[in-house]
């Protein structure tokens, strides 16, 4: 029974204890309430990709509706590795989460934090197992609210005039991707993702449909943070507590890129995406900006995690970069990406956040000696800087390598060149930190502080080792991305 | 057990001793015996590799594979050979010597200098061993990250700006170029395995294969090919030990080791030869050798002076590389007399600012009267570089001068002829000096012998009484030149 | 000519859908954002809801008499559009009041100055 309804549960656990996590007072309670929920998610996430793996896709109906009049909900391997993705960062944060909740959310706000952790963790779930386009609307809804109230916990007062700035951003984003799939339901009379390819094949000289993917690309970039729609991103990563920004930066534009990838290969389909619209070359600029725009901003940022955020900027123009070629080599590239990047950023964010728990601040001050101070932290930061720079043996060389491959195989030299050429200003802003925390000593109180506690630095090392261990046996990830991206190349017809 | 599975043992051997020395850091005679016996089992798990690969055999590992249809892999063939067998003893040697020059300048973190000492010597075997670009690559980067806290050991605001300039030019070359290489030969040649023969011939045109060369070249900026050669001077403010192991013989040798293979086993001889591009290469090459032997002449600085040099006999191999079949052969054995010759340069460096306390060339007059074993040594490695008999620097040119005959490049005969009298120039006044010259101040001793300490003497004795056997019994290493490229 | 003027129920999404934009980007005040951010969900809802009116249809509600009805299913669209509207709206309203107790204002301008001046 419960396999029967897996997809539904998938969203439908973390959703229902929402509500309860908000019923229990105490913070901790909460904190076991939602970390018992994230294991029961991953365990799922885990099952309906195997299932996805040997089986084919899955569908879904809510309710037992047949679509396309009913809602359903449509798993194949893209979105199955997506969902493995947000589950298992969600769980190895939120076990992160009470040492570093405690000391930066006030103790009366504790548990609606948790609430706002599970609900948009279900959201974000539903955005990518839906099968239906206005779904998308309202799981994306759910998800950018709870993330408002997230970064609006943190601390610093700030953070609530990010949050809010994220908001008034947010929402036009999201309005914008309502009236695209308003446009798409106009011309088609249907919601369903797999009803929608079918019938958009012989509409693509329609002023209407070429409107529809006009919004829906401006209003996903905006969720996306693709350069120049990226203004809300530093900020609110920047002030939010640092288990939120944590789960944010590691999850939130990945679904995103999913919600992309979905509307892109499967509703659109790439003839009319690439070939009647110039979405190649349209990505593949703005692509490159984000990444030297990124980067090199990031080099002048004395706010640690402001400066994570504008690498992020920068990875995410990589996976843009990788969609932008619309090949095998480019998709497998991107969906690879996003997993790797969420490894990535997410053991970085971790180990800021254990940072800030006991130095009280992120600032490049901060870093002062603490190669010495906190040797166990300062590791997982260099670990992660040298995998967004793209050493070898770590996750962040592969997805360089089949980037810089998707590149040439496109014939487009400069292009690879420029991959290469943005890792080099990720030495730079590594390499800040590297100095601050080895070459100079600290001053008297922060030499002082201590290691972190293990409860915040073991889930940061299980991140930092899965880092290392995905930049060597590939085979599950590479594996998994390109199936994904074969299915998606070949989709867009009928189920 | 199998004998390729003694390669990973080498490679994992001096980590474990690194971990072993991080552990005894406050019992440094107990931390200090690690390090050398840790460096006299790893050449001794050597001999059986060599006699492998001295009967034909090329003993092959497979360690993982990150990316589908590409492996790390361990192959050894004779070229890699000779570099692990040259690094490893010299690894005796410096550990001997560094361990007499740290205490006897009464330097600060000695037991995190000789954690990634071991950790460096351990990924250098890692280059020595690799069986393609993947691997080769993986190890030519850890090589940079593990010496980055050597280079910089002093901590001071000097140390961090030359790790920069150090970690930049290294890493810059191999991510921008040395990576593009790499990726453009797995896309135009489906593979990176080292073949004999090269994997690239016909897989594109002479303009982009000429391209992807010099995206080669200068992309192993460890070869420290001009205008990539900033970070080698700028290394020079690690202690000593860490200049002659690392620049005269890990650091810089995996460079152009590294170069040697590129140019023998994936390009291939035949299609270095053929391709336009090289002519030009090579004069860029002979450019190197001269303007650094000519920079050399300026410096008054030992070790900068000794720097330069090092940047010029680099570029001896790597014209060996570009020469053909008796160049790549030119070059392994240079290979081999330079670090011989160059670390007992270093050494002498390092003694003289130990027992002596000077850096400048214009400060050693007379400095031979009072350290003559140093300087007999400093002589001898001076003799070995620039190729005079009976020492065996000699050979090596030889056979470098042999290939620049055998291809007609005659313009290139004169660069290594008129770079041997530039060596002349820059380094005989030195010991000449030292043992001729009146001291410009009479300092502390008034005559009388104060020479370095014991093991800094051992160790400068070893490797120069080393370079003169080179002259007599080069067959060793000949041999194993010429089977690479047969 | 009548596609055009037929066509009026688009001509009004799109002005109150610029209406809304700017006053979001161009107002200061946080509040009068927030409405500008309504009037422009608004004007979306609007979109749906008029696309759904199918001419000469009756209201869809079952009766045997009636062959053409309106399309019911923009209409529940909408409803759920509008409760996230509304959701959202009230989040911004509660973060405006936090804002206003910790800054003393809710003008952006005099928010930056606080913040620049850290």
């Amino acid at each position: 029974m419960i396999a029967d309804n897996l997809p539904a549960l998938q969203v439908v656990v973390p959703l229902l204890a929402a509500p309860l996590a908000l019923m229990l007072r105490r913070g901790i309670y909460s904190w076991l309430l939602a970390m018992l929920t994230c294991v029961v998610t991953l365990a799922m996430s885990i099952a309906l990709l195997s299932e996805v793996m040997s089986g084919g896709t899955i569908t879904y109906r809510m309710g037992g509706w047949a679509p396309p009049w009913g809602i359903q909900y449509y798993v194949d391997t893209v979105n199955a590795f997506v969902l493995l993705i947000v589950a298992a960062i969600g769980t190895v944060v939120m076990a992160a989460a009470p040492t570093s909740v405690a000391s930066e959310v006030r103790a009366d706000k504790q548990s609606l934090f948790y609430t706002a952790y599970l609900l948009c963790l279900a959201g974000l779930l539903g955005i990518v197992i839906t099968g239906d386009a206005f779904n998308i609307f309202v799981f994306l809804e759910i998800s950018s609210l709870s993330t408002y109230i997230l970064v609006s916990l943190g601390n610093d007062r700030r953070a609530l005039t990010a949050a809010f700035q994220y908001l008034i951003m947010g929402t036009i984003g999201a309005t914008f991707i309502l009236i695209g799939v308003g446009l798409l339901y106009m011309s088609t009379g249907t919601l369903n993702i797999q009803d929608l390819a079918m019938r958009l094949g012989p509409l693509s000289e329609s002023r209407t449909v070429q409107a529809a993917f006009a919004f829906t690309t401006v209003g996903i970039s905006l969720k996306l943070a693709l350069f120049p729609l990226h203004l809300w991103l530093p900020n609110s990563y920047a002030y939010a507590p640092s288990i939120a920004s944590a789960f944010l930066a590691a999850t939130a534009t990945k679904v995103a890129v999913y919600v992309m990838l979905r509307f892109f290969f499967t509703i659109f389909g790439i003839e009319f995406s690439y070939e009647v619209m110039p979405l190649g070359t349209v990505l593949l600029v703005l692509a490159l900006l984000a990444i030297f725009a990124g980067s090199l901003v990031a080099i002048f940022q004395d706010n640690i995690k402001r400066l994570f955020a504008y690498s992020s900027v920068a990875q995410i123009g990589y996976m843009i970069l990788g969609i932008s070629f619309a090949s095998q080599t480019g998709l497998t590239a991107a969906i690879l990406h996003l997993f790797n990047h969420a490894v990535m950023k997410g053991s970085l964010f971790l180990a800021l956040g254990a940072l800030f728990y006991r130095t009280g601040g992120v600032n490049l001050a901060n870093f002062r000696g603490l190669g010495k101070t906190m040797p166990w932290t300062m590791m997982a930061i260099v670990i992660g800087g040298l995998s967004l720079i793209g050493v070898p043996l770590t996750v962040g060389f592969v997805s360089k390598w089949y980037l810089v491959l998707a590149a040439l195989e496109q014939g487009m030299w400069p292009v690879a060149f420029l991959v290469l050429a943005g890792s080099l200003l990720a030495v730079i802003y590594v390499w800040k930190l590297v100095e601050a925390a080895y070459f100079q000593s600290p001053d008297d109180e922060a030499a002082a502080v201590r290691e972190a506690p293990l409860a915040l630095l073991i889930p940061t090392w299980v991140l930092v080792i899965a880092n290392i261990y995905f930049g060597i046996d590939t085979s599950l990830t590479v594996g998994v991305a390109e199936t994904a991206a074969m299915g998606l190349l070949s989709s867009g017809g009928a189920p | 057990m199998p004998i390729e599975m003694l390669m990973p043992v080498i490679v994992v051997l001096p980590v474990i001793a690194a971990l072993l020395i991080k552990l005894t850091g406050n019992n440094p005679n107990l931390r200090d015996t690690i390090t050398i016996v840790t460096s006299v089992i790893l050449f001794l798990l050597l001999i059986p590799l060599t006699n492998e690969v001295m009967a034909g055999g090329q003993p092959s590992l497979v360690l993982a594979e990150p990316l589908p249809g590409m492996t790390l892999k361990f192959t050894l063939e004779p070229l890699g050979m000779l570099f692990a067998l040259v690094a490893g003893f010299l690894w005796i040697i410096t550990s001997i010597y560094a361990i007499g020059y740290m205490r006897g300048h009464h330097e600060d973190n000695q037991t995190r200098f000789f954690m990634f000492f071991a950790v460096a010597i351990a990924v250098t075997q890692g280059v020595a061993f690799s069986g393609n670009l993947l691997t080769l690559f993986v190890f030519y980067e850890m090589l940079t990250l593990s010496t980055f806290p050597l280079v910089t050991h002093a901590g001071t605001e000097a140390a961090r700006m030359a790790g920069r300039v150090y970690l930049g030019i290294l890493l810059g070359t191999s991510v921008a170029f040395l990576l593009l290489a790499l990726i453009v030969t797995w896309y135009l040649a489906g593979t990176l395995e080292f073949t004999a023969g090269g994997i690239l011939a016909g897989t594109a045109s002479p303009l982009v294969l000429g391209v992807l060369l010099m995206l080669f070249f200068f992309g192993v900026g460890k070869a420290a090919l001009m205008p990539f050669h900033r970070w080698l001077p700028a290394a020079m403010v690690a202690p000593t030990p860490v200049s002659a192991l690392l620049h005269a013989v890990a650091v810089v040798k995996a460079g152009v080791f590294s170069l040697l293979k590129i140019s023998l086993y994936i390009f291939g001889p035949d299609l270095v030869r053929e391709l336009p591009i090289t002519t030009i290469l090579t004069y860029i090459v002979a450019a190197s050798i001269l303007l650094a032997s000519l920079v050399a002449m300026t410096k008054d600085n030992l070790k900068a002076r000794l720097a330069y040099s090092t940047v010029s006999q680099l570029g001896y191999i790597t014209l060996g590389a570009l020469l053909g079949v008796t160049g790549i052969l030119g070059g392994g054995m240079h290979i081999v007399m330079h670090a011989f010759g160059k670390i007992t340069l270093f050494f002498g460096a390092g003694a003289i600012l130990v027992a002596a306390h000077k850096t400048e060339v214009s400060q050693l007059d007379g400095l031979g009267r009072k350290m003559p074993i140093t300087f007999a040594a400093f002589t001898l490695g001076t003799l070995s570089i620039i190729g005079l008999p009976p020492l065996g620097g000699m050979w090596s040119k030889w056979y470098l001068a042999q290939a620049t005959l055998e291809t007609g490049e005659l313009l290139l005969l004169g660069t290594l002829l008129l770079s041997s009298l530039l060596n002349v120039a820059y380094l005989l006044p030195i010991p000449l000096r030292a043992f001729f010259g009146k001291p410009k101040d009479d300092d502390d001793s008034t005559g009388g012998l104060k020479e370095a300490p014991l093991f800094c003497l051992i160790g400068i004795s070893i490797t120069a009484l080393v370079c003169v056997t080179l002259f007599f019994s080069p067959q060793f290493w000949y041999q194993l030149a010429s089977m690479a490229v047969r | 000519m009548s596609s055009t003027l037929g066509l009026y129920n688009y001509w009004i999404v799109i002005f109150l859908m610029m209406v809304g934009f700017y006053v979001v980007i161009a107002h200061g005040n946080l509040i009068k954002k927030v409405v500008g951010l309504n009037i422009f969900q608004t004007s979306v809802f609007i979109l749906y809801i008029t696309m759904g009116k199918v001419d000469g249809g009756a209201a869809p509600i079952l009766d045997d008499a009636v062959t053409v009805y309106s399309n019911p299913l923009p209409h529940v669209l909408i409803l759920t559009a509008i409760v996230v509207g509304v959701a959202t709206t009230a989040l911004a309203l509660a973060l405006i009041v936090r804002i206003r107790e910790e800054y003393g204002t809710v003008e952006e301008e005099e928010i930056h100055e606080q913040d620049e001046s850290l």
